[in-house]
């Protein structure tokens, strides 16, 4: 196995290429955005605070970019004491 | 007006400085008046590999912060007299550098020299920004390898978004220098290939400097290897390059592999 490996081992120049124009393409489309993931957390934290109270660590955005389709995580940790004051209001 | 020129790379040790000095000393040996400055505040290096190391006295910082005059800092050069070198601070950090200081002093410069060569800092933060901010031109150093050339692709995006020039509507001319060119690994596919670097970069090609023995053996007697060899294969690129950089038509040689007298002999050909 390893000697058939010895020979049938082409160039590694074509696999450097192909990465780095599936990397480039992706990192040009985002370089001029603002962050995405740090815009969501914005935006949620502030949608979650208007009605329960929140503290903005206890908020975990994540983003998992996948080959067709990406996953956004949301874990937030909202206090007992929080839910029952603003369900008071 | 003279032109300013930025050497730049995102990354790290892909020769900026090596660059800078060979490129510096080429175009004044031409009969251009040519000022290196070395943007690399707290890491000044481009004194070493000129040879001045010794010879620094006062520097960018204490130019752009009023406490030296400009022809107090600059140091000419012992070798090419139309060559002169502004170092870079080596005890200050690089937030000892205001934009409206380098704009005074790359101002000033570019009335009295035909070639203003700014020495960028790795890295994309606020020195390298500096670097390129006044630049009518820039050379991307690029080694044929992929986190180099990434980081060229970073650094082209400033380029286009983060100088005046970009600011203002206009676009800063942009030249790839590959360097470290191995010709035997390229051709036997261990390397990135010259095409693949100007595919993924679409930026057009200064000059291809080999891997050559001769760019250490100049660095560690402090001068520029265009100067200290100027036969060998790297000088010649590096000459090649800085007349493409004046706007002649110099052709692109690929350098090719240096076969050995047995398997010339032979006719021997790498697979």
């Amino acid at each position: 196995m390893k000697l058939l490996d010895f020979f049938k081992r082409g160039g590694s120049a074509p696999v450097a290429r192909e990465r780095l124009q599936v990397l480039l393409a992706y990192e040009r489309n985002n370089r001029n955005q603002p962050d995405l993931v740090a815009v969501l957390r914005e935006e949620i934290i502030a949608v979650i605070a208007k009605h329960v109270q929140i503290n903005q660590d206890d908020v975990k955005i994540t983003m998992d970019r996948g080959a067709t389709t990406s996953t956004l995580e949301i874990d937030i940790h909202i206090p007992n004491a929080g839910i029952k004051a603003s369900a008071a209001i | 007006m003279g032109k300013v020129v930025v050497v730049t790379s995102g990354k790290g040790g892909v020769g900026k400085t090596t660059s800078t000095a060979a490129l510096g000393a080429v175009l004044a040996q031409s009969g251009k008046k040519v000022v290196l400055i070395d943007f690399d505040v707290g890491l000044r290096n481009l004194d070493l590999v000129m040879g001045a190391e010794r010879r620094v006295v006062f520097d960018l910082v204490n130019v752009t912060q009023g406490q030296a005059k400009l022809s107090q800092a600059l140091i000419r050069d012992k070798r090419v007299e139309s060559l002169f070198l502004l170092p870079a601070s080596q005890t200050r950090d690089k937030d000892a550098l205001t934009e409206e200081g380098v704009a005074s002093v790359i101002n000033t410069l570019r009335e009295k020299f035909d070639y203003v060569l700014c020495d960028s800092p790795a890295g994309i933060e606020r020195g390298a920004q500096l670097a390129m901010r006044f630049a009518d031109e820039a050379v991307i150093v690029t080694n044929p390898e992929v986190s180099s050339v990434r980081d060229s692709d970073r650094i082209i995006g400033l380029l286009d978004s983060k100088t005046l020039k970009a600011e203002q509507g206009e676009t800063v001319t942009k030249h790839v220098l590959v360097t470290r060119y191995d010709a035997g690994r390229a051709a036997r596919g261990e390397m990135l290939s010259i095409a693949d670097v100007l595919e993924i970069l679409s930026v057009p090609l200064l000059g291809i400097i080999p891997e050559n023995q001769g760019v250490l053996r100049a660095s560690n007697v402090g001068s520029p290897v265009t100067l200290d060899e100027p036969t060998n294969a790297a000088a010649r690129a590096y000459a090649d390059a800085a007349r493409r950089l004046q706007g002649d038509d110099v052709p692109m040689v690929t350098p090719v592999e240096k076969k050995g007298l047995l398997n010339r002999l032979l006719g021997r050909r790498v697979a």
